[in-house]
């Protein structure tokens, strides 16, 4: 077999690639597997192609989208939701909020869940701590106010803002 | 060493947060990246890693690291700088912008998913500690693809399953387990082909789930995947003996006494031949040396082991000279 590539010399190096059943294969002699650097195929199903499926409408009604939907772009890093459905990948971390709508069925349908409950970050887990302990104190506020402590009501304000300049310290 | 499972992997994928994703960046970005992960890596006492830019790597050494499974190929595909840090025991990589900015891997023989994923927790501590990563407290870790979203934990194992595959049962055990959220792979990942009956399982659901849940129900599995696999063995022992015994004995005469072998051929020779270890017909040699030997065969490794290039016919006949001097 001579190399799809040059068409010269015979074809040494074989790839095979598999995606969901649909078999690629290339064949190709050293020179030109070596200038490719690997292999890129074009993947008849990639993962790409089903995130964009995920994106229409469950039972097939084509539903006419407003001009204002298609056009939503992330102010981190400028990728618009249509550059998204065709690469599949996102651009930021901020990505994730701009598009946060959209985001909440996919998700749903690919990992049949949308909250995070496993590792948080150290630094972060302070940070969440002290929001909980915020929101602890607000509602503790609230009883003492209702319950004219003033005295009490000044020590927690003073707390909730002590913790609060640590929060924008941080 | 196992019988069944050859691998135990754990794969962390994480990102910084001021920095566009791999996809949007340019190769300065890429550099960046690539100088503050090394600046903190270097600061680590606990393990020793070398470094490797991608670009400045010769074909060879790029395609050794594939075949060792240190490096995917999607790395050495970037179209920006990418780059490698891997430990001095080759147990732990950690890629740098592959599809997300960091990729960190723990690979370890045998049915090992534990130590994997403690070493991997520990590696991402250290470097959450320096570097802001991507998290958001509803999503978990940001990924590029929201495939891997939340804990951006992939664990896998690399299952030699020959007695399954002979007897017919995959494309059933695939298709069940697919259901159950797992994902069955091929010798060297997405996308590759099942070689010598080796099959990569790992978890697909990253989100909604602990970590030790996500990796306990993919081990879970797996171990019922063990244990079909060695009811297979035993089946074939018993009712087909002197099949299965001309089967791995053909495939162990030609091994020892090939002149010729290409990696394929060998691949499919070393699976049975592990085979029959496992059922205790050949006890001429050990899944040790098998073991061994699945990984000195491929293509670059060989080269690198000969310290010399050559061209697929040489290699056929090197990789021939190397498997009998390791089974003698």
């Amino acid at each position: 077999m001579m190399c799809e590539n040059c068409g010269k010399r015979p074809a040494t190096v074989h790839y095979t690639q598999i995606i969901n059943g649909v078999k690629t294969e290339m064949h190709l002699c050293e020179v030109c597997a070596k200038q490719k650097g690997t292999i890129e195929f074009d993947a008849p199903f990639s993962v790409t192609n089903f995130l964009a499926g995920f994106l229409e409408p469950a039972f097939g009604a084509q539903i006419i989208k407003p001009a204002f939907e298609t056009q939503i772009t992330c102010k981190g890093c400028g990728m618009t939701f249509e550059e998204f459905k065709r690469s599949g990948r996102f651009g930021c971390a901020m990505c994730y909020n701009s598009f946060s709508e959209k985001l909440y069925p996919i998700l749903r349908r690919i990992h049949g869940n949308t909250k995070h409950v496993g590792k948080i970050p150290t630094k972060m887990g302070e940070n969440l701590a002290i929001k909980r302990e915020i929101d602890r104190l607000k509602i503790e506020l609230n009883v003492a106010i209702k319950n004219e402590e003033f005295e009490k009501a000044a020590e927690i304000r003073d707390k909730i803002r002590e913790l609060e300049k640590k929060l924008s310290r941080e | 060493m196992d019988d069944v499972v050859v691998t135990s992997r754990i794969r962390l994928a994480r990102n910084l947060s001021d920095v566009p994703f791999t996809i949007k960046m340019n190769d300065y970005d890429a550099g960046l990246v690539i100088d503050r992960v090394r600046d903190v890596i270097s600061k680590n006492s606990q393990y020793r890693f070398d470094f490797y830019e991608i670009r400045k790597l010769p074909f060879l050494k790029r395609q050794v690291l594939i075949e060792k499974h240190l490096i995917s190929p999607a790395l050495v595909s970037s179209k920006i700088k990418s780059a490698v840090a891997i430990d001095q025991n080759e147990n732990i990589s950690i890629m740098i912008n592959e599809e997300d900015h960091l990729r960190i891997q723990v690979l370890y023989r045998g049915q090992n998913i534990q130590k994997a994923w403690e070493d991997a927790n520990r590696i991402d501590d250290f470097l959450e500690e320096q570097l802001p990563y991507a998290y958001d407290e509803t999503w978990g870790y940001l990924t590029s693809c929201p495939t891997n979203v939340g804990t951006g934990l992939r664990a896998s194992f690399m299952l030699h399953l020959p007695a399954l595959t002979l007897l017919g049962y995959m494309k059933e055990i695939i298709e069940t387990i697919t259901k159950l959220g797992i994902a069955v792979r091929g010798f060297y990942g997405e996308g590759s082909e099942v070689l010598g009956n080796l099959y990569q399982i790992s978890n697909q659901i990253t989100l909604g789930q602990p970590e030790e849940d996500i990796i306990a129900n993919v081990v879970s599995i797996t171990n019922q995947i063990i244990e079909q696999e060695r009811q297979a063995r035993l089946k074939l022992l018993n009712e087909s003996s002197s099949f299965i015994a001309d089967k791995v004995y053909r495939a162990y005469g030609i091994l020892k006494y090939a002149r010729n072998i290409s990696s394929n051929e060998a691949l499919k020779l070393i699976s049975d031949v592990r085979m029959g270890i496992s059922m205790g017909i050949i006890k001429e040699t050990t899944i040790d040396k098998l073991d061994v030997l699945l990984n000195l065969i491929q293509p670059a490794i060989l080269q690198d082991y000969f310290g010399k290039e050559m061209t697929p016919e040489e290699r056929d006949i090197k990789r021939a000279e190397l498997i009998r001097k390791i089974l003698e």
